[in-house]
């Protein structure tokens, strides 16, 4: 009644949305990097958007399926030989072995019935930085099996229309994956933008900046020229949001991800637009990005658009699994 | 007051951009005012030394579209509330803290530093009647002020790469206490063997904003004592 992991990977996590209302007492809402491959995932194997999936990253694992479950992989492509972007009924049996993505960094393994984890402060995210959520609050290792919640969910499979041979002809649309590089992310000034020098905040967005190897999901360092110091004094702590750019003394930026920490003490030159966030969480080590300014009304328009074309996405897949 | 973006999906509403308790003790009264409407679009609201930090769900239908608009609005309708509300925000919280040499890693620098013994920094430490002004770096991790000014002392000019859990610090006005064992550059003074935050409590985090908090000294056994139960 289980999925065992063989061989883990390069960091394979249980999340899902997050933790939401604990920012107050230092806790971010952490979660999955890209929500939108998650919810996708989910969609796919008939769960409701607030289940749990593995996150899979960059090198991806060896899993085998211990019973017949209803299975999908949504996000980064990973060669594995097993199909992405639809329902999968995987025999008992069947392994899914990932190697490197090839394409993105980080993909959703989601089951259906979802996974038997409890949740830890209504969520089931895996925070490493403190050590909860999730499987026993850690990446999964060699050895670990998570067992079904809801093995029958697997049945759902037969819902489907125009299902053969295990899967479905069609596929659900890579909302977040990079056509080429470098990406464009929209960013909103950050409250210190204009107490940089006029060379960085031009550097800022004339870079193409690399996400750098020391990158986790608290945050990504920016390779690239490094930006100078605000004028003024020392600033005091301050919030940070998902998607603050924060400038410490080295001036090598850090794009604040899932698990940031709730407040800083560093100058913020930009946030990212909350649409775009999801498609930066896409980029491994060494994936190029540039940065463009943008409006509050422009960051509006690209979350409703964003949102639209998941919604869309969302409803063709609800449909295939209404009954013939 | 000033309202900033704090990208699309939050704002910040500055009150000062320098440390003073008095406004903090108003972020903290508005803070608690803007919770209590719990309005759904709301996610989180994060007092921090300066001002009040608004966290949205854009996609609630009923959040008014423009993060600045939006915290505005919740201001005006909270501060006077807040400004008016008889009742402190925050609980008393006593934290029992062992200040002898084992715990206090930096206690017998920072007695050199201020120019008194060590037993008057724990005893001036231990005197004090703290505030947690904002939370943050880590979870449970509370930055408190009310520090006797004689020992605001800087912070260390070399962090240390893992600062046991429970530690005690200090550095300029403030005092901390780290939940977990993480990087940090304050001054060790001491140790509680209380545990700071634990998400399988039903209220994780020991200390909230606008807590008003009382260190107590203890011995060591004291601490081994307490560090079993807890």
């Amino acid at each position: 009644m289980s999925v065992r992991i063989l061989r883990p990977g390069l960091l394979t996590t249980v999340q899902d949305r997050g933790r939401h209302g604990y920012q107050r007492v230092g806790l971010c809402p952490g979660g999955a990097m890209d929500p939108v491959a998650l919810a996708l995932a989910n969609a796919l194997v008939g769960n409701p958007p607030e289940e749990a999936a593995l996150e899979i990253t960059v090198i991806g694992p060896e899993i085998v399926f211990e019973v017949d479950t209803l299975v999908a992989v949504c996000g980064a492509d990973f060669a594995s030989g097993f199909p992405h972007n639809r329902p999968v009924l995987a025999r008992a049996g069947t392994r899914f072995n990932a190697g490197r993505a090839t394409r993105g960094a980080r993909a959703y393994i989601a089951v259906a019935g979802g996974f038997a984890v409890d949740p830890v402060l209504g969520s089931r995210s895996t925070y490493l930085p403190g050590q909860f959520g999730g499987y026993e609050g850690r990446a999964l290792k060699h050895g670990d099996v998570l067992s079904l919640r809801d093995p029958a969910a697997a049945g759902r499979f037969s819902n489907l229309k125009n299902a053969k041979d295990g899967t479905v002809r069609w596929s659900a649309p890579p909302l977040t994956l990079p056509d080429r590089e470098p990406i464009l992310v929209h960013v909103i000034e950050g409250q210190h933008f204009a107490g940089f020098d006029a060379t960085s905040q031009r550097a800022f967005f004339d870079t193409v900046w690399r996400v750098a190897p020391d990158s986790n999901r608290m945050g990504f360092r920016l390779s690239g020229p490094p930006l100078g110091r605000p004028q003024g004094d020392e600033i005091l702590s301050g919030p940070t949001c998902l998607g603050s750019v924060q400038v410490p003394p080295s001036g090598v930026p850090i794009a604040l991800m899932a698990d940031h920490q709730t407040t800083g003490g560093y100058p913020r030159i930009a946030e990212i637009a909350s649409a775009d966030v999801a498609r930066l969480a896409q980029l491994a080590p060494g994936g190029k990005v540039h940065f463009a300014r943008c409006s509050l009304e422009i960051a509006a328009e690209l979350r409703r658009d964003a949102r639209a074309r998941l919604d869309s996405a969302l409803r063709g897949i609800a449909w295939e699994y209404q009954r013939k | 007051m000033g309202v900033v973006p704090l990208g699309d999906s939050a704002a910040y509403v500055e009150f000062c951009t320098t440390l003073d308790l008095e406004v903090n003790s108003v972020v903290q009264r508005l803070a608690l005012a803007i919770l209590r409407r719990e309005v759904p679009w709301v996610v989180d609201v994060v007092p921090t030394l300066g001002g009040v930090a608004l966290h949205f769900d854009p996609d609630d239908a009923e959040f008014p579209g423009n993060p600045l608009e939006a915290a505005l609005e919740l201001v005006n309708d909270s501060l006077k509330q807040a400004l008016a509300a008889k009742e402190e925000p925050g609980r008393e919280v006593e934290l029992p803290v062992c200040y002898e040499p084992e715990f206090a890693l930096d206690l017998v620098e920072v007695a050199k530093l201020t120019d008194l013994a060590p037993e008057g920094v724990a005893s001036r430490h231990a005197a004090g009647e703290y505030r947690v002004l904002m939370m943050g770096f880590a979870p449970g991790h509370a930055y408190m002020g009310g520090l006797d000014p004689k020992l605001a002392v800087p912070r260390r000019a070399s962090p240390r790469a893992v600062v046991p859990a429970g530690s005690v610090a200090i550095a300029n006005e403030q005092t901390v206490v780290y939940p977990y064992a993480i990087s940090g550059g304050w001054n060790v003074i001491g140790r509680t063997p209380r545990v700071l935050f634990d998400a399988k409590r039903a209220r994780p985090s020991l200390l909230w904003p606008g807590d008003r908090v009382r260190f107590r000294a203890i011995t060591r056994s004291e601490f081994l004592e307490l560090q079993k139960k807890s």
